[in-house]
């Protein structure tokens, strides 16, 4: 999960009924996170790069050109952080 | 008339670009921005002033007492309070409803008896009042709130009875930004011999308040809502009632006189003189001081100008959002009936994703729950986006929200 401390700066678990995980990657760190996110998962919609909504593993989320990424539906922080270091590796 | 360009030069922080984009500031009804009268204020007190207060025979505690005590006079005056007996500073909204709940509401609460909130609260007005209900066993009772997002007065009406012992309501909503009939529900409280707590967080900042007009029993508020430091609020408490009450906490400051008796070997205490009796231990002198530049700041633009203000940018906001074919805004469309917050939604994406996709664009807004999750759960909302508005809002950045706004529509 190493990898995951490299890059994550932040993990907010939001709230809402929807319960999302909001990622902030880390500022000087980000630009590489996006593009190895992108690399991985496959890109269903996007706006000029703000906004990409991604799939990967049958997990659907949202990315933002600013360093943050918005999860949905998972079943807590762990399975999220694994789900991160696959897209991170 | 406000001018929010002049305004702006006051604000540092509003120089700030993030994400390459100038900084555009909509999320006042969680804190607001500081300007630089209060920055210095405590700049100065921390270079020129710092003691602890009412302890010492000295100089700089002489200077740090008179700037602390000036603070509730200033504030006093700000809400038409009699004087500094009535104020106390407290953290924020959050503690002085706490400070009620506990210092009141423990000791004169009985079984047989109920507290009457509405459904429209901020948890800090809930979650106290629950969590003291489970030592003394009364019921806590919601008033309805309407589809419009407007409080039931008749559903109100019904719900009081000689059993409400107090009634607790927000002057204006921080979800929705509707201002309450506050006087309409203190004349059915009081008849009905209840005392009333007003949160005034959303009201206090954004428009003028005078709590004898109103003639509220408690008014709870915080400084970092109205331009001042976190971590000071006040509490308005009428005179009468603050003499009735016991402390909340103890400690040093709130006392006259702890005395010990040899023979029994117990000590015999004695409260201080309002406020004091409720601000037990040292202080958050600094966070006074602020506060009071606060006021001032907000005494010079005139708390007319404010409202006034914010009633123009509102009403600006639901013309324009009109063009977005995909946004649903929630609660009144009436800018006249509110204060400048608005909630809303954007079809196909979650409150968090809009407000990550402004983000990227230099526009922070709030999302979630606002910390009003039972008004979400009547509104059948599972969160929503929310823009608030300041003295430092301009049409220009309305303008361009809303251009952003349709961007989000392409998604």
């Amino acid at each position: 999960m190493s990898i995951v401390e490299d890059y994550v700066a932040r993990i907010e678990e939001t709230c809402g009924e929807e319960r999302d995980f909001v990622v902030m990657f880390k500022y000087d760190k980000k630009d590489e996170a996006i593009t190895k996110i992108l690399e991985k998962a496959t890109i269903k919609k996007s706006i000029s790069r703000i906004i990409f909504e991604l799939t990967f593993r049958n997990i659907s989320f949202r990315l933002y050109g600013t360093g943050k990424a918005i999860f949905r539906n998972l079943k807590d922080n762990d399975e999220l952080k694994k789900i991160l270091c696959d897209l991170l590796l | 008339m406000l001018d929010p360009y002049k305004i702006r030069e006051d604000f540092p922080i509003l120089k700030r670009k993030i994400n390459n984009h100038p900084l555009i500031y909509f999320d006042s009804a969680a804190t607001s921005q500081k300007p630089r009268q209060v920055i210095e204020a405590i700049k100065e007190f921390y270079e020129k002033h710092n003691a602890n207060v009412h302890r010492a025979v000295h100089t700089l505690s002489q200077e740090a007492s008179e700037l602390y005590e000036n603070a509730h006079e200033e504030v006093a005056k700000f809400i038409n309070a009699n004087g500094m007996e009535e104020i106390i500073f407290v953290r924020g909204t959050t503690e002085a409803i706490n400070l009620v709940a506990y210092a009141w509401g423990l000791r004169n609460l009985k079984r047989e008896d109920e507290v009457l909130v509405t459904l429209m609260e901020h948890h800090s007005n809930i979650v106290p009042w629950e969590n003291l209900s489970k030592i003394n066993g009364f019921q806590v009772k919601y008033a309805e709130v309407k589809d419009d997002g407007t409080l039931n007065y008749e559903a109100f009406e019904n719900a009081i009875s000689d059993k409400t012992k107090i009634v607790c309501l927000p002057h204006v909503s921080n979800v929705t930004g509707v201002i309450n009939d506050v006087k309409r529900v203190v004349k059915m409280a009081h008849e009905c011999g209840s005392l009333v707590l007003v949160d005034g967080a959303q009201s206090v900042p954004h428009l003028p308040v005078d709590v004898k007009d109103l003639d509220i029993d408690f008014l709870a508020f915080s400084g970092h809502k109205m331009l001042g430091p976190t971590g000071i609020g006040v509490l308005y408490g009428k005179r009468r009632v603050l003499e009735e009450m016991e402390p909340f906490h103890g400690g040093g400051e709130m006392i006259r006189e702890v005395t010990f008796d040899t023979i029994t070997r117990r000590c015999s205490i004695s409260w201080n003189d309002l406020p004091w009796k409720f601000e037990a231990g040292t202080p958050n002198t600094c966070g006074g001081v602020g506060l009071m530049a606060a006021v001032k700041y907000l005494k010079d633009v005139g708390m007319e100008n404010v409202k006034a203000h914010e009633e123009t940018l509102t009403g600006y906001v639901m013309h324009l959002v009109q063009e977005c074919k995909k946004v649903r805004i929630h609660g009144p469309k009436d800018a006249s009936v509110k204060c400048g917050i608005i909630p809303f939604g954007v079809d196909g994406l979650g409150s968090h994703d809009v407000a990550l996709f402004l983000d990227g664009y230099g526009i922070m807004i709030r999302s979630g729950f606002h910390c009003a999750q039972p008004l979400h759960e009547k509104f059948k909302l599972k969160s929503s986006a929310r823009v608030s508005f300041y003295v430092y809002n301009t049409r220009e950045e309305i303008h361009r929200f809303v251009d952003v706004l349709k961007e989000t529509e392409r998604f």
